[in-house]
């Protein structure tokens, strides 16, 4: 399955690293990254595949571990967008 | 995968975080006609046992949803079968079913349950009025169960017995809950033209035609049109800013098809309707009031209102249907003054009375919606604005519906608060001549003429 993972913040270094360290640790693999800084505010999306058995808890961590560094997290269905923007 | 591009997901994530895009509710429907009993109280085990039984899961699904898909699911609700069917075969104390089904509701942990109703549009059997009088007892006594009772329908006109115990029940039920603000009114619906597939509470009930369980969804999202509206300036047209509004809808109501549809896999329930509908909450910035002031009015209730309103709801079918294989409910634009901050505003302002409300339930859904009156408005007063409101719904093909709270020990001006999403409404002017005569002579309004259409 796959799922959106967006990242909102103030920029500083390890960002990336962080959030990719993370996935890494809950084996969720990356597909896709983009990223911009505006300003001081850095934003990612990444579209990643979320390994087999992903359950409610493998989504909202992940927000929670975000939330922890001041960054906000969300872990998304990939459904959700393809829904909303693809007719 | 498909191409979804940073700005469509950004999008999304906007609307959730800073527009409060919601899936409102999603609500399971449950046909009790197989707990019916002659003896009260094994029908009352058989009503608890297949509502725990059938939606012991709708809420632990929901929180999967909402954290898989990152979409809040405000409420997870309830409907039934109108319970008046199973007390016609049971008799014995009607309360005792609202005791049941609240039981029910909160072993299972949804937020509201709907269905101690009874449709008494054409006549009312001795049986459903002993029902009917125990509304008042039954919502004073329980905290989940919501009430419905539906007193008129085109085809079959107004029931004017029904609309006159109404008044009565609508005054005692806020007699009997005056220590809480009159709260039980806020669970209280008296309907026409009422729908079978409603997933919005207090209304809701699981139509006799309706399958053995379904599941239905309610989405929302005002404050995603008011900032839809908003970019799109004042130099747009009104039909431009129609065709902004769609495309929003449409959005919208794709979100609350794919909740539907992966709820109803999850829980192994079909899926019913998505109802699309524009639900205020009392949340800053998540009210249809405020729509109607991006539009371009001052406040809702000035000249253009009912107008704007039309548009709006129009627009929002229109939006929808595309984007759902089956809707149904209430769908369109719902103006609870209690519940919307910008309704709420108006109200105390003096731009929005009870009579211009009355004039945009002809252009939207669904009717005086959370209104509180002055506590001392007479049941005859009560029944008039009912069959007023009947009436809008029965020429015109639509459902209406009234949620009147009359606010026993307060006058105009006053406020009531009833906390969580019904919010706090400011009591409201009503006329104070006197419809009694009108009233008392009970009998039918005549189901309208179909032809001659002006």
């Amino acid at each position: 399955m796959k799922a959106v993972i967006s990242v909102v913040g103030r920029d500083r270094t390890g960002i990336l690293a962080f959030v990719s360290a993370k996935c890494a640790e809950r084996g969720i693999n990356i597909v896709d990254v983009t990223q911009k800084t505006l300003q001081d505010l850095f934003t990612m999306i990444m579209i990643v595949e979320m390994p087999e058995g992903s359950d409610a808890g493998t989504f909202s961590d992940l927000k929670n571990e975000g939330l922890a560094q001041g960054l906000a997290i969300h872990v998304m269905h990939e459904d959700i967008f393809n829904a909303m923007h693809v007719v | 995968m498909r191409v979804i591009n940073e700005d469509n997901i950004l999008e999304t994530i906007r609307m959730i975080d800073e527009e409060n895009l919601d899936v409102r509710t999603i609500t399971m429907g449950i046909s009790l006609l197989d707990c019916a009993d002659a003896d009260i109280s094994s029908s009352c085990d058989r009503i608890v046992r297949k509502i725990t039984t059938r939606a012991k899961r709708l809420v632990s699904v929901a929180k999967e949803i909402e954290a898989e898909y990152g979409i809040p699911i405000i409420n997870q609700r309830i409907t039934v079968t109108p319970v008046s069917m199973l007390y016609e075969a049971s008799g014995g104390d009607p309360v005792l079913y609202a005791k049941a089904l609240d039981k029910a509701a909160k072993e299972v942990e949804a937020s509201f349950i709907g269905g101690f109703s009874a449709l008494v549009q054409k006549g009312m059997s001795a049986g459903e009025e002993r029902f009917i009088r125990s509304i008042p007892e039954a919502l004073a006594c329980t905290d989940k169960v919501c009430s419905s009772v539906n007193v008129g329908s085109t085809k079959a006109g107004i029931n004017m017995d029904a609309v006159r115990l109404m008044g009565h029940v609508v005054r005692e039920t806020a007699v009997l809950t005056a220590d809480r603000d009159s709260a039980g009114c806020s669970r209280l619906v008296v309907f026409c033209n009422a729908v079978e597939d409603n997933p919005f509470m207090a209304g809701g009930f699981h139509g006799v035609s309706e399958p053995e369980c379904v599941v239905n969804t309610g989405v929302s999202g005002p404050g995603v049109v008011r900032e839809a509206v908003r970019l799109a300036g004042h130099g747009a047209s009104i039909n431009e800013i129609a065709e902004v509004i769609k495309k929003t809808a449409f959005k919208i109501t794709r979100m609350g098809q794919l909740v539907a549809s992966v709820a109803s896999g999850r829980l192994g329930v079909p899926f019913g309707i998505v109802d699309l509908t524009l639900a205020a909450t009392p949340a800053v910035g998540d009210s249809v009031a405020e729509i109607l002031e991006e539009i371009g009015l001052e406040a809702a209730g000035g000249p253009g209102t009912t107008a704007a309103l039309a548009m709006l709801n129009d627009a929002v079918k229109k939006g929808g249907v595309m984007a759902s294989s089956s809707v149904g409910g209430l769908s369109g634009a719902f103006i609870p003054v209690s519940e919307d901050q910008g309704m709420i505003r108006a109200a105390e302002s003096g731009v929005l009375g009870i009579e211009k409300l009355e004039a945009m339930t002809a252009v939207c859904s669904v009717g005086l919606d959370m209104v509180v009156i002055p506590g001392d408005s007479t049941e005859e007063t009560i029944s008039a604005i009912i069959a007023d409101e009947a009436a809008i719904g029965m020429v015109n093909g639509k459902t209406t519906a009234c949620r009147l709270i009359p606010a026993i020990g307060k006058k105009e001006g006053d406020m009531l608060h009833f906390g969580g999403l019904m919010g706090d409404g400011p009591v409201m002017s009503v006329k104070t001549s006197k419809p009694d005569v009108f009233i008392s002579r009970g009998g039918r309004i005549p189901a309208p003429i179909h032809s001659l259409r002006n």
